[in-house]
């Protein structure tokens, strides 16, 4: 155990580097956008010399290599600047965003992985036969639909034609209020308040955004389980333990089905990543205040401190991520030591 | 943060910032049955800070001056042809200021404040809040400060306040903009004691806490402010400003997707959608109360640079105004809403904007181009703002087709919103774009002295004509009834008609859908007016 806790550490020692690049480069590219805040934020009726004033205001009048030196010296003391889209401070704002979006993917993958695995299962058991057909139908309509369509096709049919969804309103329905913030998951926060009420109003609003996001990411996995599925069942110790007459329920989950999650956690860890930064269109249909909206929106208005504040933030969750995928590959594949690296 | 976000002190009213007034958030209740006298509105934009002075608030903020403060004076409200209300700027009512004098010369304004008038906290209002308050606009730089130049109003030293109820604004030269420009959301009345109590070293004018603090003495208060989501408005009970607003709560929430808010309005669980394209306008008149106001002193226009060498030829450019299909864009840009810019019969009065004279004719066009030194065509790339593409894409794309006609090649290149604002009215070095400028204060001198003066921000052409700065200079001050004012302005027109650095298109129209509410008044500033909303 020891040595392990050793390795995390040595691999979280590694990251520093890229951590340290991306900060460099994330403030180098938001200084390569073409746009010029000064003139966006001075407001519609500004002329060139209150276009300066608000230059100097936010301190883009100094030389590059002196904005870099206070921004690395801010950030140094958990400081990651001011947005001016709205207004608040980035590390605030990433606080309370992020978990509306970590809250939103979790639960969309949760769903998928929840019809995708068994489905590839069954579709890679049965190869040709009609589950794997259906499989095949349902993942393909589900990645060839853009989420943007699929959510709003959602809100027409369950909102607006049956009334059976609420308003799609964001997190909450304004007449509740937030349960008080934890962990900023509304479900967990609402759950550890005692707070039914207010779970089910938050379930509520999620299931029609999550949905829209479970249909669009059951391919990736289900295709990837079946895949591996099959690959397995048909590899030697497959045959071996047949011959060997184990029962046909411990060859399925007990070997193949083992050896098969390599890959589709690899594939998970991709699909998690890719969404939390790909549910814009989403969170824009159901006024999901998430991070990828705030995201686009700052690069619009080439809003510095949040676009840099952003970027650190997914490089810090990537991190994380690929580290608990590594520990995960070690669980279930021992062969893989994850800690003689 | 100062809100009261605490759940349970929301729930149960019981933080002095909610009071007995919190009754109407049940936690259970449906909707539509949330209580009579709360109204729900949705729109797209963000409200980034409740500060208009602060350096990066956006429009759609400016509606918190409007609501939460009041100023020394306002506009009356007129009721328009189809029944709706709009501002009306031909009427200056007394806010604060119980009445005022102007001085023989035109120089000094004398304001009498309302003995009754007090800010939320109880506190009276006096003229030294007003003095505070409009220091504060002119000393902080940006865009109040800007503005309150446009009225004269450049310096500290031209307010005085005379005793608690007295309040003197002093001017250099008298001129008809300055108590307008005291009207606009600008020149609001912050409550200076407490202000004052925020204040540090580095933070003269107590930004930080004003930006996430209503304490003014408006008609309503901040209560909630969850940036990127919410903002919800409480009634102020003690508002002297006029007659108290029928909502007793107004909740803003922000959704971004336009399929979503239509949906959302459509099924009546909110009660306003704001600026609703044109689209939506056309289609949901009927099913729900659509108004739709043509913008005061607004044109969407053709911008041709002077810098670009093919628009410097009078030929070209009259050319490329026959060539413009105003009818089919009016109809698919702006689906008939707002009012037509073209065909114009001759300049009769000082009303502003007009239809130009000119009308859709290629043969025209045509007789223009063979006279110009570039008969044979051109190219020119076609600039568009990403962030209006709605009425803007199909717009250039219609007119890209007409020139295409005459040998002019027009690429289409679409600019996103930060840069937007640089190239088109910074650099100014876009040569063939759409631009969109409306003026706050209705005057025809006003927009000309933004949009048609060399080097100012809305003139994206760089057009300079020393008859034109003259007449500019001479009719800025003058009040509209002297003599000279209409024939100088006439004149602007003419001139304008015939250079030409902006073709006019249509007068844009702001458009509001309503289900369940009453209440909306059109304003010039264009956003929320909360003042007169109810439920019903």
């Amino acid at each position: 155990m020891n040595r392990r806790l050793r390795a995390v550490l040595s691999r979280l020692a590694q990251a520093l580097p890229v951590i340290l690049g991306v900060v460099l480069v994330s403030f180098l590219l938001t200084r390569a956008l073409p746009g010029d805040p000064a003139a966006y934020f001075a407001g519609d009726a500004a002329d060139a010399a209150s276009i300066e004033e608000t230059r100097v205001k936010l301190g883009l009048d100094r030389s590059m290599p002196e904005q870099f030196g206070l921004y690395v010296l801010q950030l140094a003391q958990g400081d990651l600047g001011q947005s001016l889209t709205t207004g608040q401070p980035v590390v605030e704002e990433l606080a309370r965003r992020l978990p509306a979006s970590l809250e939103l993917t979790l639960v969309a993958l949760l769903v998928s992985c929840g019809i995708a695995v068994p489905l590839g299962v069954l579709a890679a058991t049965r190869p040709g036969s009609w589950i794997d057909h259906a499989c095949r139908l349902l993942v393909t309509a589900g990645v060839s639909l853009p989420t943007f369509f699929t959510g709003v096709a959602l809100i027409y049919v369950f909102y607006y034609l049956t009334g059976w969804a609420p308003s799609p309103l964001g997190r909450l329905d304004f007449i509740y209020l937030e349960p008080p913030s934890v962990t900023g998951f509304f479900l967990i926060d609402a759950a550890l308040a005692g707070d039914a009420e207010t779970w089910f109003a938050a379930l509520r609003q999620l299931i029609l955004p999550a949905a829209t996001l479970a249909l669009f990411t059951l391919a990736p996995i289900a295709r990837m389980t079946r895949a591996a599925m099959l690959s397995a069942l048909s590899s030697d110790y497959i045959r071996t333990a047949r011959a060997a007459g184990l029962t046909s329920r411990k060859i399925l989950f007990g070997y193949a089905f083992r050896n098969a999650l390599l890959p589709v956690v690899t594939t998970l860890g991709m699909v998690f990543s890719f969404t939390l930064g790909a549910n814009v269109l989403v969170e824009k249909v159901f006024a999901w205040p998430g991070i990828g909206s705030y995201a686009v929106e700052a690069l619009v208005a080439s809003d510095y401190a949040a676009v840099q504040g952003f970027v650190l933030c997914m490089a810090l969750l990537f991190v994380a991520l690929n580290l608990v995928i590594d520990l995960a590959y070690s669980m279930i594949d021992p062969r893989i030591g994850f800690d003689s690296k | 943060m100062g809100l009261d976000t605490s759940r349970r002190g929301f729930l149960k009213g019981g933080s002095v910032a909610l009071g007995a007034a919190a009754l109407p958030f049940l936690k259970f209740m449906p909707a539509q049955a949330a209580g009579d006298d709360v109204v729900v509105v949705v729109m797209g934009q963000t409200i980034n800070s409740l500060d208009l002075h602060r350096t990066g608030t956006n429009r759609p903020s400016y509606q918190v001056a409007v609501n939460c403060y009041d100023r020394l004076v306002s506009f009356g409200t007129k009721t328009m042809p189809d029944g709706s209300l709009s501002y009306d700027y031909s009427t200056i009512v007394p806010e604060l200021a119980q009445s005022w004098t102007v001085s023989e010369d035109g120089k000094v304004i004398t304001f009498k404040l309302k003995p009754e008038a007090v800010f939320q906290d109880g506190s009276k209002v006096t003229a030294e809040d007003v003095k505070w308050s409009f220091d504060r606009a002119v000393s902080v730089g940006g865009f109040p400060t800007t503005q309150m130049a446009a009225g004269g109003l450049l310096r500290p030293d031209q307010f005085a306040a005379v005793d608690e109820e007295t309040f003197t604004v002093t001017l250099d030269k008298p001129s008809k903009l300055a108590l307008p420009d005291l009207a606009v959301p600008v020149p609001f009345v912050l409550n200076s004691k407490i202000a004052k109590q925020h204040v540090t070293d580095a933070d003269p004018w107590a930004m930080e806490y004003v930006h996430k603090n209503t304490i003014g003495s408006g008609a309503y208060k901040v209560v909630r402010w969850d940036p990127g989501q919410q903002l919800v408005y409480e009634r102020n009970d003690k508002w002297t400003g006029g007659p108290l607003p029928g909502a007793k709560r107004v909740v803003l929430r922000e959704v971004p997707s336009q399929a979503t808010r239509r949906a959302l309005i459509e099924r009546g669980d909110v009660q306003m959608s704001w600026n609703i394209p044109n689209k939506d306008a056309s289609e949901l008149d009927g099913k729900v109360e659509v108004y739709s106001t043509p913008i005061e002193n607004a044109i969407y226009v053709v911008s041709l640079n002077y810098n670009f060498e093919p628009f410097q030829d009078p030929d070209v450019r009259k050319a490329v105004a026959y060539a413009i299909p105003y009818e089919e864009i009016f109809k698919t840009a702006a689906y008939g809403r707002g009012v037509p810019m073209w065909g114009g019969s001759g300049i009769e009065t000082i009303d502003w904007p007009q239809p130009s004279p000119y009308v859709f004719d290629l043969d025209k066009a045509r007789e223009h181009l063979e006279k110009s030194a570039f008969a044979g065509g051109f190219d020119v790339p076609f600039s568009i703002d990403l962030g209006q593409s709605d009425w803007m894409e199909p717009t250039a794309l219609l007119i890209q087709e007409q020139l295409a006609k005459l040998g002019i090649t027009s690429t289409i290149d679409k600019i996103p919103g930060a840069n937007w604002r640089t190239a088109s009215l910074v650099e100014k070095r876009l040569p063939l774009a759409l631009e969109t400028f409306g003026g706050w204060l209705n005057y025809p001198c006003y927009y000309f002295f933004w949009a048609y003066q060399e080097g100012h921000l809305f003139n994206s052409s760089n057009y300079a004509n020393p008859e034109i700065e003259q007449l500019v200079g001479e009719t800025l001050d003058l009040p509209v009834e002297h003599p000279d004012y209409a024939p100088k302005v006439k004149r602007m027109f003419e001139i304008a008609f015939e250079d030409l650095p902006r073709i006019p298109l249509f007068q844009p129209a702001l458009s509001v859908a309503m289900n369940g509410a009453t209440g909306y008044e059109y304003w010039f500033h264009r956003e929320l007016d909360a003042r007169k909303l109810a439920k019903g």
